[in-house]
């Protein structure tokens, strides 16, 4: 009788307790072709949750949901985390291509959805309800034209670029226009050839970058293998050129694969342990490094920001409704580990980028760039 | 086009060319026999880059023990999968076992998601196969070139085995009808056991020449040269080893000579690569090197 008793206090215990949770999805790609990207991401959001599980008296509850690396699954997911679990608001997945169609549907359905480095602009685009945390592919794109002509001093591109991949579209789109720009030469991207995701041999397409001979190779790629095998293609092919890339370049892979051909390539990204982007930086990179026994990249350090600006918003919405976390979300002026967090009219971040080399087998902070 | 540039692009199409080819002969050899279209063979390629891969990294085997260790782990793999996913099914509809093989390639493709972890590895290579052969402006992969001689010599070899031996024998009358095969004497189930063996062995060897070259393993790996294996004997005659070989030799000429023609559609290389498949298709409806099935309806 009393264990009974007992038991029927502890289910009333447990649904007010279940009650009172605030819940958070999360959606990442564990498994399949980004799940590097997925599991890296998903630290930096555990790592924020142990430092503040509680929000407004209440405790946080995360649910955690896997999209495979698949676009189709990436809106599945994101429809389960509202319709099934009502979750207050989502923490966005790695990658623009599964970024966009999650995005599109927390949109619809009014729940706050938070981008911790999806930099493709369509995440954003027209949807009142998503935000990001990170810099966008048009400013990502300058910034590395920008360097290639002033610190590289090029004259002349190539670009190859994932045609099957949102991110990878959009980087080299962003890229071409803003070197014909600063060069002021409508020729002076010289190839802007494209290859399809899951494809293992670019020598067709680096074999016409080698005939047309640019000063530089821009390869934002949509998966760090790919970058690696193209940069040991091309040096095979004897193309000795300055190679450049983007935010998906900043993993060990790159160089794990890659070998001694990404030797001196130079790529934009988001964050570095060395680059004093806040005085946060320094602490988290720490407990990082105590905890995973390495140094945190810019993933799960944007998926601990994107986390700790929406615990922020709801703190100073007092509130768990996706409406009010919205207008807090829109005057955010957070702090975090990759700099200071500002939204746009794009409800975008303005951010500085952060450009890296590969020295000696190993990726060396090389200068930041403003964000605008 | 410049006669080097043109070389280039030459030498890379074929060096593709040959890499599909060999994937395509081992994927030919168990439908020409089974008459199975076994879409895990992209997989059982996939696993044998794994194995191959752990026995060399992981317990410090010398390159050339840890590929003959995979290519025997994964023929014991192949006839695992035979007896679990396709023996029971044998005396049903073809589209029965089509269906299971569907399931054991989502099946292998998970099992290393769970097992290996998702994470794209590096696959050792060793220093012989790292050289690049300079001639005049023309660069050709060391890798590529025993590509080339080890197609041809497999395709050779499978030839002799298909037509000198007692195995092969049985494998060609299986391949005809089962059950006349059982009439005369033949033991049915081994024999296919000893197909599933060798064709999984064959996408170890191809799984081996596909790592050297593009040296990174992941579970996926498998998906993208499976489809081309699956097309490329299809074009070639299904069925025909000779077929799957210049099968996979056209499907590579052209996923490297219409970029290179055409750079600026290099977006659509896919859509026109099929287009050509099926036009080629229309006019040999049983592939190039197809059998007409014209005595056994």
């Amino acid at each position: 009788m009393r264990s009974l008793a007992l038991l029927i206090l502890l289910v009333i215990l447990s649904f007010g307790f279940a009650a009172n949770e605030i819940l958070i999805g999360v959606t990442q790609p564990l498994t399949g072709n980004y799940a590097m990207g997925g599991q890296l991401s998903l630290r930096g959001i555990e790592m924020a949750y142990e430092e503040i599980p509680t929000v407004l008296g209440r405790p946080i509850k995360l649910v955690i949901l896997d999209n495979k690396s698949d676009k189709i699954e990436a809106a599945n997911v994101v429809t389960r985390l509202i319709e099934q679990f009502k979750v207050s608001a989502i923490l966005g997945t790695y990658s623009s291509a599964l970024g966009i169609p999650g995005a599109e549907i927390a949109n619809r359905n009014k729940v706050v959805y938070i981008a911790p480095s999806n930099t493709n602009p369509l995440v954003t685009k027209d949807k009142p309800y998503v935000f990001r945390v990170c810099f966008i592919d048009p400013f990502q794109g300058t910034v590395m034209a920008k360097f290639a002509i002033q610190h590289l001093k090029a004259k002349t591109a190539a670009v190859i670029y994932d045609v099957s991949n949102d991110y990878s579209v959009g980087l080299a789109y962003y890229f071409r226009e803003a070197f014909i720009k600063l060069t002021g030469n409508p020729r002076s991207v010289v190839t802007y050839i494209a290859y399809q995701g899951g494809d293992q041999d670019f020598t067709a397409q680096l074999t016409a970058i080698k005939k047309a001979n640019p000063d530089v190779i821009f390869i934002p790629a949509g998966i760090v293998g790919d970058a690696a095998l193209i940069a040991k293609q091309a040096r095979e092919l004897g193309l000795k050129q300055p190679l450049l890339g983007g935010d998906t370049w900043d993993l060990p892979q790159l160089i794990e694969i890659g070998g001694s051909a990404v030797e001196g390539a130079y790529y934009s990204t988001m964050f570095d342990p060395r680059a004093n982007l806040s005085p946060k930086t320094k602490d988290f990179v720490e407990k990082y490094r105590k905890k995973y026994n390495e140094d945190p990249g810019y993933l799960p350090a944007l998926a601990y920001d994107a986390y700790m600006v929406l615990i922020d918003a709801i703190t100073r919405a007092k509130s768990d409704k996706p409406e009010d976390i919205r207008r807090a979300l829109l005057t955010t002026d957070y702090v975090g580990v990759s700099g200071r967090i500002r939204f746009d009219q794009n409800r975008d971040a303005i951010k500085d980028a952060v450009i890296k080399t590969i020295k000696n087998g190993k990726f060396e902070f090389v200068t930041i760039i403003k964000g605008e | 086009m410049g006669l080097s540039l043109f070389l280039q692009h030459l030498v890379n199409a074929i060096s593709l060319g040959f890499v599909f080819g060999l994937v395509a002969v081992g994927y030919a050899l168990v439908y020409g026999v089974v008459k199975l279209v076994n879409f895990a063979h992209g997989d059982v390629f996939m696993m044998s880059a794994y194995f191959m891969f752990y026995t060399s990294l992981i317990f410090g085997a010398p390159w050339l023990s840890a590929v003959l260790l995979g290519i025997v782990l994964t023929a014991l793999l192949g006839v695992g999968i035979e007896k679990v996913a396709y023996k029971p099914l044998r005396k049903y509809p073809r589209i029965n076992s089509l269906v299971s093989s569907i399931g054991m390639s989502f099946l292998l493709q998970n099992f290393a998601v769970v097992v290996f972890g998702g994470i794209q590895r590096s696959f050792p290579v060793p220093e012989p196969m790292k050289k690049t052969l300079i001639i005049g402006d023309v660069r050709v992969q060391a890798v590529s070139i025993y590509t080339i001689i080890f197609s041809i010599a497999t395709v050779i070899v499978l030839g002799l085995i298909l037509q000198k031996t007692k195995i092969g024998l049985a494998m060609r009358i299986l391949s005809r009808d089962f059950d006349t095969a059982r009439l005369m004497g033949i033991n049915v189930n081994r024999t296919i056991s000893f197909t599933f063996a060798l064709g999984s062995a064959l996408a170890a060897v191809s799984a081996v020449f596909w790592a050297l070259r593009y040296p990174q393993i992941f579970p996926f790996m498998g998906q993208y040269p499976g489809s081309r294996a699956f097309i490329a004997a299809v074009v070639g005659g299904i069925g025909s080893l000779k077929g799957a070989l210049l099968g996979g030799f056209l499907l590579g000429v052209l996923t490297v000579l219409l970029p290179a023609m055409f750079p600026e559609y290099s977006g659509y290389r896919e859509a026109l690569i099929f287009v050509l498949l099926v036009i080629v298709l229309i006019f040999k409806p049983n592939g190039l090197f197809g059998q007409e099935a014209g005595e056994k309806a």
